[in-house]
C-alpha cells in the first residue's frame, strides 16, 4: 500500500465511504484469473476437467468478492483507490508523471466487477459441457481466464494507462479465442480482422489518453474527473479532441459503426467465447470507457461538443446494424448484429448524457445477451450447425433451452416487465429529456426491428418442423443450469432501476453506479414516462406480431419460410451494406495504389538517392584510382624508377673494368680541375 | 736557392709516370710507372723542405713515409700480379677487366 487515496466527503462529491477489507484488497480479484491462467497452463492437462475447475474456482471467488462489494456499495457508496508507483515516466511541462498500477473500487467498477464475474462464471461452467471432447480444452480455459482477467484489470484500472493494458489484454485474448479453431483459414482470418480493426481504434484511445493525461499531468481517473468537475482550463483545452479520440477507441471495442465489422466475424470463435465477448468482457469496454471518463464529456464544453458527434454514430449503429440481423441465417450472426445494435443504444444513451441509462442497459443486456448466446450455443451443440435453415421445431426436444431463449428474446425485445424493457425505456426517456427527439424515434424504430428479428430467430429455430439431420436432444445440465441462472436476472434485473423507486435506504442502480469521486450530474426521471414506455412497448409488440405472422408458418424448407425479400433493401442487407467491401477496398487501396506509391518513392527517390551517392562514390573512386593514383602518383614513381633504371643502364657502360681507363679519367679530371682553378681563380 | 729546377724535374718525372700508367699494358710496368710518380712527389717534398727548412725536417720525414708506403704497395701489387699470372698466364692489364658491368 504505497499510499491509499481515500476521498470521503468533499464539496460537491457524493457521500462515500472507504469500505472494508474487501475494498482494500479488491486487487486480488484482478490477479486471481491470471494466477488461474498460469496454473492451467502448467497443470491443467493433468486435472480431471483439464483445468476448467481452476478457471471456475477463480471466477467463483471473484464473483463472491464482487457480490460482497456490490452489497456494500448499496446505501452509502464506496470509493477506494489503491495504487503503486511502478515507474516514473518523466517530467512533462514541469509536472512529474508516474506510471501506477492498482485498483479502483467505486460504484461503476463494482457494477462491472459483478457483471464480468457473474457472466464469466456461468460461461465457464457452460463451457465445460460445450467444449467437452474439443481440441485444446485446457488452452481454451487458460485463454478464457486471460480474457476475464484482462477485463477485470481494465474495469479496475485507477488510471488510463492501466486501462490501456487491460484493453490490449482483452484484445489479445479475444484474438486467441476467436481463432480457437485456427485450422480453418476463415477463423484465423476473423481473429486477425478483429485484432486489426481494434488496433485502428486503439490509436485513438492511446492518443486520447496521452492528450488528457498530459493536459493535467496525471493519468488517474480521479484526477481527470475532479479536474473536469472543476472546469480546469488545461483539460478544457483538450476536451474536444481528447473526447473524440477516446470515443474512437471505444468505437473499436464497442463495435460502433463503421468499426463494427469485426464483431459479426468474431462468431468464428466457440459459442461460449461469443457469449463472454458480447455480454461482459469485450464490447462493454468501450461503453465502460465512456462512462469512466464521463465527467470530461459532462462538465466540459469541449466534451459536450464531442458528444454531439457521438450521438449520430450511436444512432446509426443501433438502427442500421439491427436491420442486418433480419437477413442473417447464422443464428449467432443474428445475435451478433443484435449486440452491435444494442451497443448503439448504450453509446447513444451515454453520448446524449444518460450515464445511468447507458450503464443500466449494459447491465441488463449482459444478462440476456449472455443467455441468448448460450441458448444458441445449446442449439448449435444439438444440431451441429450454426444455420437456422438446419433448425426448426426444437421447442419439444429442447424445452429448457427454448424457454430460457424465449425469456432472453422477450427481454431483449423490451417487453414489460423483463429487464430489457426498463433499460430501453430509460434510454428513450434520456433521449427525450436531452432533446434528441429524432434519435428517440430512431431508437423506437430500433426496438421494433429488435423485436422483429428476435421473433424471426425464435420462430425459425424452435417452431415449425425440424430441418436438420439426426435427432437433437436437450443439452446436459452443466449447460442448461447456467441458462436458467442467467434467465433469472434477465427477468428481474430491470427492477433494480425503476425510476423513482428505491429499496429503502439502499438506493437503486442509479445511486449505486453514481458512487463516483465526483457527482455525475445526469438526469434521473422521477417516475416512468408511460407515454414513452407505450411507444417502446408498441414497437416491440408490433415487431413480435409482425415477425410471428411472417415467420410463424411452417414450410417444406427453411429457405421458403425465410423467403421475404424487399427489393433493394434485401441485397443491401445481405451484403452488410457492403461495409466489408468498403473496408477491403480501403485495405486494397493501401495495399494497391498507396503501396505502389510508396514503392515508387522507395525505388526512385530513396533508392535513387542511395544509388546516386553510391554511383558518385564509384565514379569518384574510379577517378581517384585510375586518374589520380594510377596515372598520377604511380606514374610519377614509375617514371622516376624507370628513369633511374635507364640512367643506370646508360651509365654502367662507363664501368669497363679496364683500370687504365679509370686512370685516364682520373688524370683528365685532375687536369680539368687544375685548368678550372687556373682559369677561374 | 732556386727550387724551380727540382720542380721541373719532378713534374717531368710525374708526367712520365702518368704516361706509363696509362699506356703500358704490362702490369709490372704499370707498377713501375706508379713508382715513378711517387718518386716525383718525393723530389718535390725534399725540394720544398730545402727551401722552407722547417725545424723538424717535415719534408724528409714525409719522403721517407712515402718510400715506405711505396715499398709496401709494390709488395702487395706484385703479389697480386703474381697470383693473376699464375691463374691466367698473363700479366696484361687488359686481361684483368673483370670488374665491370
Amino acid at each position: 500500500m504505497a499510499d491509499s487515496l481515500v476521498l470521503a466527503v468533499e464539496a460537491g462529491a457524493p457521500n462515500l465511504v472507504a469500505g472494508g477489507v474487501f475494498a482494500q484488497w479488491a486487487g486480488i480479484m484482478l490477479v486471481l484469473p491470471f494466477v488461474a491462467f498460469l496454473l492451467i497452463i502448467f497443470f491443467g492437462k493433468r486435472m480431471k476437467y483439464l483445468g476448467a475447475e481452476l478457471a471456475i474456482g477463480a471466477m467463483a471467488i471473484d464473483l463472491l468478492w464482487a457480490s460482497v462489494l456490490f452489497v456494500q456499495n448499496m446505501g452509502t457508496g464506496l470509493f477506494r483507490e489503491e495504487h503503486f508507483e511502478i515507474a516514473s515516466i518523466g517530467v512533462f511541462d514541469g509536472r512529474s508523471l508516474v506510471f501506477e498500477l492498482g485498483w479502483l473500487v467505486d460504484g461503476l467498477s463494482i457494477m462491472m466487477y459483478f457483471v464480468v464475474a457473474f457472466v464469466s462464471l456461468l460461461v465457464f461452467i457452460y463451457a465445460v459441457g460445450y467444449m467437452h471432447g474439443d481440441v485444446r480444452v485446457t488452452w481454451f480455459f487458460a485463454a478464457l481466464c486471460l480474457f476475464a482477467g484482462s477485463m477485470l484489470v481494465l474495469v479496475g484500472a485507477p488510471n488510463l494507462i492501466q486501462l490501456i493494458i487491460g484493453w490490449e489484454g482483452v484484445g489479445l485474448a479475444s484474438y486467441l479465442l476467436i481463432g480457437h479453431y485456427w485450422e480453418q483459414k476463415e477463423n484465423s482470418s476473423a481473429a486477425m480482422k478483429a485484432f486489426y480493426t481494434n488496433k485502428v481504434a486503439d490509436v485513438g484511445l492511446v492518443l486520447g489518453a496521452i492528450l488528457l493525461g498530459l493536459a493535467i499531468g496525471d493519468f488517474s481517473f480521479s484526477a481527470i474527473s475532479e479536474a473536469a468537475a472543476n472546469h480546469a482550463q488545461p483539460l478544457e483545452a483538450v476536451a474536444f479532441a481528447g473526447g473524440l479520440l477516446l470515443f474512437l477507441g471505444a468505437m473499436g471495442k464497442s463495435a460502433q459503426f463503421p468499426l463494427h465489422i469485426w464483431l459479426p466475424d468474431a462468431m468464428a470463435g466457440p459459442t461460449p467465447v461469443s457469449a463472454l465477448m458480447h455480454a461482459a468482457t469485450m464490447v462493454t469496454a468501450g461503453i465502460y470507457l465512456m462512462a469512466r471518463t464521463f465527467p470530461v464529456y459532462q462538465d466540459l464544453v469541449g466534451g459536450e461538443a464531442a458528444r454531439e458527434w457521438m450521438v449520430p454514430i450511436g444512432a446509426i449503429t443501433l438502427f442500421a446494424m439491427g436491420l442486418l440481423a433480419l437477413v442473417a441465417d447464422d443464428i449467432k450472426k443474428v445475435l451478433a448484429y443484435s449486440t452491435v445494435s444494442q451497443l448503439g443504444y448504450m453509446m447513444t444513451a451515454v453520448a446524449a448524457g444518460g450515464y445511468t441509462a447507458g450503464l443500466f442497459h449494459l447491465f441488463t443486456h449482459a444478462f440476456f445477451k449472455a443467455l441468448l448466446f448460450l441458448g444458441a450455443g445449446s442449439v448449435i451443440h444439438a444440431v451441429h450447425s450454426n444455420n437456422m435453415s438446419d433448425m426448426g421445431g426444437l421447442r419439444k426436444e429442447m424445452p429448457r433451452t427454448f424457454w430460457t431463449f424465449v425469456i432472453g428474446s422477450l427481454s431483449l425485445a423490451g417487453i414489460i416487465p423483463l429487464a430489457g424493457f426498463f433499460s430501453k425505456d430509460e434510454i428513450l426517456a434520456t433521449l427525450d429529456h436531452e432533446g434528441y427527439q429524432t434519435v428517440m424515434w430512431i431508437a423506437v424504430a430500433g426496438a421494433f426491428v429488435t423485436a422483429f428479428y428476435m421473433t424471426r430467430a425464435v420462430a425459425l429455430t424452435f417452431f415449425g418442423s425440424y430441418k436438420g439431420h439426426g435427432h437433437p436432444h436437450e443439452s446436459p445440465a452443466v449447460m442448461t443450469v447456467p441458462l436458467v441462472l442467467l434467465a433469472v436476472p434477465s427477468v428481474i434485473a430491470g427492477f433494480l432501476n425503476i425510476p423513482g423507486v428505491e429499496f429503502g435506504g439502499l438506493g437503486n442502480f442509479t445511486s449505486w453506479v453514481g458512487a463516483r469521486v465526483v457527482t455525475i450530474g445526469d438526469h434521473h426521471p422521477e417516475g416512468i414516462d408511460w407515454t414513452l414506455a407505450a411507444y417502446g412497448l408498441a414497437a416491440g409488440g408490433l415487431g413480435i406480431v409482425l415477425g410471428w405472422l411472417l415467420y410463424g408458418r411452417d414450410e417444406e424448407t427453411q429457405a421458403a419460410r425465410d423467403l421475404f425479400e424487399i427489393p433493394v433493401l434485401y441485397p443491401l442487407l445481405r451484403q452488410k451494406y457492403y461495409m466489408d467491401h468498403m473496408a477491403l477496398g480501403l485495405v486494397g487501396f493501401t495495399k494497391g495504389p498507396s503501396a505502389r506509391a510508396v514503392d515508387w518513392i522507395n525505388t526512385y527517390v530513396i533508392d535513387g538517392a542511395v544509388n546516386a551517392v553510391g554511383g558518385g562514390t564509384r565514379i569518384l573512386g574510379r577517378f581517384v584510382y585510375g586518374g589520380l593514383d594510377q596515372r598520377g602518383i604511380d606514374m610519377f614513381f614509375n617514371g622516376v624508377s624507370a628513369a633511374t633504371d635507364s640512367a643506370g643502364l646508360a651509365v654502367r657502360r662507363l664501368q669497363t673494368g679496364r683500370v687504365q681507363q679509370y686512370a685516364m679519367g682520373f688524370v683528365v679530371g685532375a687536369l680539368v680541375l687544375v685548368l678550372a682553378i687556373a682559369v677561374f681563380n | 736557392m732556386m727550387v724551380n729546377q727540382f720542380l721541373v724535374v719532378a713534374a717531368a718525372l710525374f708526367a712520365l709516370g702518368v704516361y706509363g700508367l696509362i699506356v703500358r699494358r704490362n702490369a709490372v710496368m704499370v707498377l713501375l710507372a706508379v713508382e715513378l710518380m711517387l718518386t716525383a712527389v718525393n723530389i718535390n717534398l725534399v725540394a720544398f723542405e730545402a727551401v722552407i727548412r722547417s725545424s723538424q725536417a717535415v719534408g724528409q720525414v714525409f719522403a721517407i713515409f712515402v718510400i715506405t708506403v711505396a715499398a709496401a704497395e709494390v709488395g702487395i701489387g706484385l703479389a697480386i700480379i703474381l697470383m693473376i699470372f699464375r691463374n691466367r698466364q698473363s700479366a696484361n692489364v687488359d686481361d684483368f677487366s673483370l670488374m665491370k658491368f
